[in-house]
């Protein structure tokens, strides 16, 4: 079975697309390395490999957090299966 | 299984003050960047040697000179270098560089321009390249541990697959040679941001993390003195952002993977300064690869170890640079300058051990002598870092 996207932890708000091609609509298989559990989510997007699907809706001001630890603040409301990036999230530093 | 660190072995070069190089460079070292052309001249008639222009070594002052002079030097002691002929435009300063060069008991010479002009520069310089190649074409080479092999990491044009996977594979790599006893330099001062707790909780002491804290803050004032914005189009690079990563402070939970779960740190070093004891190094340096592994060069380690999620090229003149990556695109796109594929990682088709093993075999084999991707393309990026204006 393919993997579409990798979550590090599963306390996280996002995880990363690791196949190229990934369109709305698609069902996704990802998997959570720290717990190594399969979960399956319908992308909202299309995510170029590499960039983050979010696995649960955030507010605008929520803290992002992946490795377990805050990464920044979503700037926009993101729906679960939305393409989390730079137009949504920003960082809290500098 | 694994394998065995403590039984393994590399076969390199035994230098006169004792350290282990896994390449044998007779290096044409310009002290400044108007000593370029006659370096170049040299490498040119002399077969076997290396020129490393560079763009720097004028009017400089205080601790940017210092810093200027430890990452020449620096660089001609590195052990995979075997002699030195070092090229000024003046007397005063070659000689400096070349005494510097001698403590390590190599042979060096220096040469000055003025007085003399390019073309004599280049023949008397040319004579004493000769004599350095027949030298160190006829040394040996000794089998040694692999505790003997001095190993750095920076990861560059990195992407979310590389916290995923390539840098965990580092990390990997890193327990194990920690663990054996190995010398190890990781740096990236501003690369920690967001993740700068972690690093210093794994400070062995009190005072190195103080001194871990020190330079992280120091280096975070000069971002907030500079900036004209979040540096959200320096750091993360537009690359990193093509790749995935959104915020300094997810690409520095990607870079720390690199320092593995059990190794801690050990000490810290200034730029270019040379490690006094085994264990892990934090180096205070800029995340520039080149920069970055011109100074983990200069420190005196071996080879050095490359994550890369978009596909850094990067190499460097005299330091093998051995580049891993997990991100299927830029296999399928630029495998040439890939020497560990870990993208099976992602599709749970290798697990972090066997990722770490195949990354250890690398090191090894690259040390014994097989090229790099880097070193097969011609890449020899040799940049200094600037702490501020010329006088």
């Amino acid at each position: 079975m393919t993997v579409h996207f990798c979550v590090h932890d599963e306390g996280d708000s996002a995880g990363v697309v690791v196949v190229e091609g990934i369109k709305s609509g698609q069902t996704l298989n990802g998997w959570i390395m720290d717990q190594d559990k399969m979960i399956e989510f319908p992308a909202k997007s299309d995510i170029p490999i590499g960039h983050k699907v979010a696995i649960k809706a955030i507010a605008k001001g929520d803290t992002i957090i992946k490795y377990g630890v805050d990464i920044g603040k979503a700037v926009a409301d993101i729906g679960a299966g939305e393409h989390l990036h730079v137009h949504n999230v920003k960082t809290k530093r500098w | 299984m694994g394998i065995n660190l403590k039984n393994a072995t590399f076969e390199g070069w035994r230098r006169d003050n004792g350290r282990m190089g896994v390449r044998n460079h007779v290096l044409i070292l310009p002290v400044d960047d108007i000593s370029n052309a006659a370096a170049e001249g040299v490498a040119r008639n002399i077969q076997g040697t290396l020129a490393i222009p560079h763009a720097y070594g004028r009017l400089q002052f205080g601790a940017d000179l210092d810093l200027h002079f430890r990452t020449i030097i620096g660089t001609g002691c590195n052990p995979n270098v075997a002699a030195v002929v070092v090229i000024g435009i003046e007397l005063g300063w070659a000689s400096k560089v070349a005494e510097g060069i001698a403590k390590t008991g190599k042979p060096v010479e220096y040469f000055a321009i003025e007085q003399n002009g390019d073309i004599n520069t280049i023949a008397a310089a040319s004579r004493a390249a000769y004599r350095m190649v027949k030298y160190a074409t006829a040394l040996k080479k000794t089998r040694a541990p692999i505790v003997d092999l001095w190993v750095s990491t920076k990861c560059g044009e990195s992407d979310t697959t590389s916290g995923l996977a390539s840098c965990p594979t580092v990390g990997d790599s890193f327990d194990k040679l920690w663990e054996n006893g190995n010398t190890l330099v990781f740096g990236e001062t501003t690369e920690l941001t967001g993740g700068e707790h972690l690093v210093a909780a794994r400070c062995k002491t009190p005072e190195i993390r103080a001194e871990f804290m020190r330079m992280f803050d120091r280096y975070q004032a000069i971002v907030e003195a500079n900036k004209t914005s979040d540096l959200s189009d320096s750091q993360p690079t537009k690359g990193n952002i093509e790749g995935g990563l959104t915020t300094i402070e997810e690409k520095a939970l990607g870079n720390i993977q690199k320092i593995g779960k059990k190794c801690t740190v050990d000490g810290v070093l200034d730029k270019a300064e040379e490690p006094t004891h085994s264990g892990l190094w934090f180096m205070d340096s800029s995340s520039a690869a080149a920069e970055m592994v011109t100074l983990c060069a200069a420190s005196g380690f071996a080879v050095h170890t490359f994550p890369t999620g978009q596909g850094n090229v990067i190499g460097n003149p005299i330091v093998p640079v051995i580049k891993l990556t997990a991100n299927p695109r830029t296999m399928r796109t630029m495998s040439e300058h890939v020497d560990v594929d870990v993208t099976g990682l992602l599709q749970k088709q290798m697990n972090l051990h066997d990722a770490g093993e195949a990354l250890l075999d690398s090191i090894i084999r690259t040390a014994d002598g097989q090229f790099t991707a880097a070193e097969i393309l011609g890449h020899r990026e040799y940049s200094l870092t600037r702490l501020y204006e010329s006088a």
